[in-house]
């Protein structure tokens, strides 16, 4: 930085322009969270403790850099291609304007974050989706970005862990957002015939193409209590075949029956779980 | 002067279009149907089986829609279960095993919405396929000759090459689903059309599909001749090919879609 630059740097938030307020704070302005599992109310602050969850063991939503925070060890996140953005190349009628909209409220510039940290000090790829990016859906810039991680993973002989948490993938940039899939699970492939080691953890709401490629492509699954997991929306499902739906239907739990999860951890867990795994799938050649 | 997006998606859904089996009689010497996936069922939706290009065997996998309503009914509208796709990923290993080129049939509003398709994993089928494709090490093409919806598509659509006939679309989602949720009005399909661009021309520019396939105004007999002579000259480039290199030309074919649109914000 040059001197002039440095003289004139901006000394606190307001003379940067001032922060947009956190979407979750925003929400929950009367600083306590209703429960739709138990119907408690919990003062926010508790809630933060408990890495969002209730005492009843309801998990509520959380933001990827808040997960990141629960999961990660303190410091370690170094984030990756956290600037890559996809240009609208379809020109999709309001599709620039949800953007800029969900850039403010967010404060991400996409729907996932990507980058290398240790978890119980093991080292590990990690991308986390974010789930009020547009519901995590995936564009190119998604694609792309954990592609990338996967290759990074692959020349670094690190394991990924992925936290997933999508609609699916993004109508706004049609066909070549859908090509994500392929490409992803390609990327994934090579990884997996390389010797990678890939768990997944499935969180609400993970559906549409997102379930039908990288989430289920995990040498684990495990999902978070509660989480929908499906490939058709459940009100699709409804409509198309007119019967009642079971109770947990597509809930983690009706995906760990139906075999298609390894298992549930809660929160609490994960950062043991997600360690211990890691290091029993630890590689000789690893850094 | 060409066809609006819509009309396009109206010709694909066509009740009087020729689906996969007519041009799997067209192409084909013999086709020997293999049926199940020995885990659960028998799809119906989707019918594959070793074939012969001019004295080549292939392995054929293809999406059947049906022509009457009670084929409709037998044929799920050409919606697969999960049971389908893990049949296709049986017939795939074969034709690994036995060094025989996969060609794919496309032709579905998209995968099935059901309770049963969920409970059975619909959702990793589809995954299991994708990968198991871009894995294969024998040549691999995909035809969508009808409508190509989305994920259900895409399963079968992991090849070397993807050719679309003129009237066929590929899409992300169904112009109808785009509308309701865009404009809450389904009605509003022919604009979300447009919108997507689904059309194979659009396809072809963003280079996603290699070739046009065109239909001479619906003359099937003339459409299928061009075919087979596309097959085959495909096949013929196809061969030239080590065992170890179909698989990473396949991945790097994937490998670049959408890198041209993205960028490092400033």
């Amino acid at each position: 930085m040059p001197f002039y630059q440095f003289l004139f740097r901006p000394k606190n938030e307001l003379e940067k322009g001032g922060r947009t307020p956190d979407p979750q704070t925003a929400e929950d302005s009367e600083l306590a969270k209703q429960c739709p599992a138990c119907g408690s109310r919990l003062p926010l602050s508790m809630v933060w403790e408990q890495a969002n969850t209730c005492t009843c063991g309801y998990h509520f939503r959380m933001n990827a850099r808040q997960r990141l925070q629960c999961i990660t060890d303190p410091g370690s996140f170094q984030e990756r291609d956290a600037n890559l953005t996809a240009s609208d190349a379809l020109v999709f009628p309001g599709y620039q304007k949800k953007l800029a909209t969900m850039r403010t409220s967010c404060r991400e510039l996409e729907g996932v974050l990507c980058g290398r940290a240790t978890i119980s000090n093991r080292p590990c790829a990690i991308f986390v989706m974010e789930p009020y990016f547009m519901m995590g859906s995936m564009g190119m810039a998604v694609g792309e970005k954990i592609t990338r991680l996967f290759e990074y993973a692959q020349k670094e002989r690190l394991p990924v862990v992925g936290f997933t948490a999508s609609g699916g993938a993004r109508m706004q940039e049609g066909l070549l957002s859908l090509m994500q899939m392929a490409k992803t699970s390609g990327a994934i492939r090579q990884f997996s015939d390389d010797g990678g080691f890939y768990l997944t953890i499935l969180t609400d709401p993970t559906t549409g193409g997102v379930t039908a490629s990288f989430a289920m492509e995990g040498d684990l699954i495990l999902a978070e209590p509660g989480a929908t997991v499906g490939f058709a929306g459940a009100r699709v499902v409804e409509q198309t075949t007119k019967r009642k739906l079971p109770d947990n239907f597509q809930k983690a739990e009706f995906m760990l029956q139906h075999g298609f999860v390894d298992g549930i951890v809660s929160r609490k867990n994960q950062r043991n779980v997600i360690g211990k795994l890691l290091e029993l799938h630890r590689r000789e050649d690893q850094p | 002067m060409s066809a609006s997006a819509y009309e396009r998606v109206r010709a694909a859904r066509e009740k009087n279009r020729p689906t996969s089996l007519d041009y799997i009689g067209a192409l084909f010497g013999t086709f020997l149907e293999c049926h199940g996936d020995r885990r659960f069922a028998d799809d119906p939706a989707i019918v594959g089986g070793i074939a012969e290009l001019q004295g080549r065997p292939v392995t054929v996998i293809a999406i059947e829609k049906g022509h009457t309503t009670k084929e409709h009914l037998y044929r799920n509208f050409g919606a697969p279960n999960p049971e389908g796709y893990r049949k296709a990923l049986r017939l795939m290993g074969q034709a690994e095993k036995f060094h025989r080129p996969v060609i794919c049939f496309v032709d579905t509003s998209g995968a099935f919405c059901g309770i049963g398709a969920e409970e059975r994993g619909q959702g990793q089928a589809i995954a299991e396929s994708m990968s198991t494709m871009m894995g294969l090490q024998v040549p691999v093409l995909s035809i969508v000759i009808g409508e190509g919806g989305s994920g259900g598509a895409l399963a079968l659509c992991v090849a070397d090459q993807v050719w679309m006939l003129e009237n066929a679309i590929y899409s992300v989602i169904s112009p109808e689903g785009c509308a309701s949720i865009l404009w809450r009005d389904a009605e509003k399909a022919a604009e979300a059309a447009e919108c997507l661009k689904l059309t194979a021309d659009s396809a072809l520019e963003f280079g996603l599909i290699e070739e046009v396939i065109p239909e001479f105004q619906g003359n099937h007999e003339q459409t299928c001749a061009l075919l087979q002579q596309k097959i085959s000259a495909w096949l013929h480039q196809s061969q030239s090919l080590h065992c170890g290199q179909y698989a990473q030309r396949r991945f790097n074919r994937f490998r670049k879609i959408g890198t041209d649109f993205v960028q490092n914000a400033k």
